[in-house]
């Protein structure tokens, strides 16, 4: 398919209704999406719960268009304030929610049916981020009380603190492992962005990404790493993007700590808030923000400035009614995005490419 | 353990040294502040896609000073509430700083809390938010600043006044959206 501006339409493939509160936040299973796995998201809300979601499978394994969406599973009656995020187990096999009520709970799949395996409690106010390593070994929560935990998993879905790291100055919106090593980043209200890295089990802040280095002027919201895991793009409050690329140039520290770089900034296309941003595994960024559109940017090749430029593929205006808090490319083959909403609702939408008239 | 949110509203709690006390005066007459706002809204002129509206007083904002414990250390002494202040007397007022564009849909008000009150503009922040929530159609967006220079932290409390996340965590706290709906409460009838 051809990327660039005009060459693609967003199609909305289906509204899933089921939430009573504004949706914050939606993760797809990354072991599903195969022949033999029908595809499974996550959902969190203010109404305090989770909902699962399913595809039907279809006869066909082209008509993704034709395939509706149930929900398979509500995870209620157990947090008692407004759930704010989610994030799978690599496996597939549990999922970790942190909620406003300072805990994080984990979840098992036994047979279909969501069981609570175990709450984790330690922070002082409202977890607002979870994330699992890539090994599903770690997990990482963040929250309003400014500091970063690591947990280790033990065996009987037991999870030991081995970290609690202090350093953002205000409440930390969000937290996510690096793709392949096992180096944490968090982002926060307080401009920055951390990275942390453990050198023989101490963990440690190895580098700040604030103004000094290109970095963002307001609240970073989200962050999201392409699929080779050496560029990650964050968004913010002050209405830019940000891409950063690791800097494999310079492997000198002691400890083979390779720093991030500022490699550009998408400035001029957003005028609200950017919640959140996903980068596919193609190399299409997604964005939502406050102003209900979903945005497309793809790498502009054929740019005349020197070093990587970024250009819109797509802005989908009213995508929702209200502002959007989650965007997320599904696993799998197919272009699905699915977007969360303040209105309450999930949209699952597919990037397409344009009908030129010459066929398919 | 799971610690108890009492104190979850930093809004409210984390500048307590900056509490004002002084003695209150008599109450003024509380206008409707729904109906105000709507007409606010509706009454725009066709034709212009931006309004700026004329002198403005937010009446009927019955602030009141509340002292609640804090995690940190045994509780405090709930200290005798309630000094209420309406926004009157505090000269809360709105000039020339409410902009209502219809066309996309957008409110800004800039306030002026001329208690260099710490606390005191992120409450009546909130409650102007809570407010304009609960009266105008969903799909507003909705931006709550101080007036420049009017305040010592002004961008420390515009940040938390538009940061989404920050105002949903506080309207959960149970003791934050009491003390609103209080200082809101007039403003219904």
């Amino acid at each position: 398919m051809e990327l660039y501006e005009g060459a693609c339409e967003l199609k909305l493939l289906q509204t899933l209704e089921g939430h009573t509160d504004r949706v914050w936040s939606l993760v797809w299973n990354p072991a599903t999406g195969t022949a033999e796995t029908p595809l499974v998201f996550a959902s969190c809300s203010g109404d305090k719960t989770v909902r699962i979601w399913e595809q039907n499978p279809s006869p066909s394994s082209s008509s993704s268009s034709h395939s509706s969406w149930n929900c398979k599973a509500v995870l209620e009656d157990t947090h008692t304030r407004t759930v704010r995020s989610c994030s799978w187990s690599p496996s597939g096999k549990l999922l970790a929610v942190a909620s406003f009520d300072a805990t994080t709970s984990i979840w098992e799949n036994v047979g279909g049916d969501f069981e609570c395996v175990s709450t984790l409690e330690g922070h002082e106010n409202e977890v607002k981020s979870v994330s699992w390593n890539a090994s599903g070994t770690l997990l990482a929560t963040c929250g309003r009380d400014k500091s970063v935990w690591i947990w280790e998993a033990q065996p009987g879905n037991e999870f030991e603190c081995v970290s609690v790291l202090q350093g953002h100055s205000q409440d930390v919106k969000m937290v996510l492992w690096h793709p392949t090593l096992d180096v944490l980043f968090s982002c926060s209200y307080d401009n920055t962005v951390k990275v942390w890295a453990d050198d023989d089990d101490d963990w440690q802040c190895v580098q700040t990404l604030g103004e000094p280095n290109n970095g963002h002027s307001s609240t970073v919201w989200a962050l999201s790493f392409n699929k080779t895991g050496d560029k990650m793009v964050t968004c913010s409050d002050d209405l830019t993007l940000k891409i950063w690329e690791m800097d494999s140039t310079s492997m000198q520290s002691a400890d083979g700590y390779a720093p991030w770089r500022h490699l550009c900034t998408i400035t001029g296309y957003h005028d609200r808030t950017i919640f959140s941003v996903h980068w596919s595994s193609e190399g299409i960024i997604a964005s939502g923000a406050a102003d209900d559109a979903i945005r497309f940017f793809v790498e502009d090749k054929d740019g005349l400035v020197d070093g990587p430029s970024y250009k819109l593929l797509l802005k989908e205006e009213k995508a929702h009614g209200m502002d959007i808090n989650s965007v997320q490319w599904s696993p799998g083959e197919k272009r699905l995005l699915a977007s969360a909403s303040d209105d309450g609702t999930i949209k699952i939408w597919e990037l397409a490419s344009l009908c030129t008239g010459n066929g398919y | 353990m799971v610690s108890k949110l009492i104190n979850a509203n930093p809004i409210v709690y984390e500048k307590k040294e900056c509490r004002a006390r002084s003695v209150p005066t008599a109450m003024e007459e509380y206008a409707d502040l729904n109906s105000y706002y709507h007409a606010l809204i509706l009454n725009s002129h066709h034709g212009n896609t931006k309004k700026q509206l004329g002198k403005g007083i937010i009446p009927s904002c019955k602030i009141h000073m509340v002292e609640e414990e804090t995690l940190e250390g045994g509780p405090k002494d709930i200290k005798d509430p309630k000094h209420p202040y309406s926004l009157e007397e505090l000269k809360v007022i709105i000039e020339d700083a409410i902009d209502v564009d219809d066309q996309q849909s957008y409110v800004r008000i800039t306030f002026t809390p001329t208690v260099e009150h710490c606390s005191m503009a992120t409450i009546i922040g909130l409650c102007l938010r809570v407010k304009l929530l609960r009266s105008l159609p969903f799909h507003y967006k909705v931006d709550i600043r101080v007036v420049p220079r009017s305040h010592a932290s002004e961008s420390a409390v515009n940040k938390q006044l538009n940061d989404k996340e920050r105002v949903a965590a506080a309207l959960e706290n149970p003791n934050l959206v009491d003390m609103v709906d209080e200082c809101l409460a007039p403003s219904y009838d």
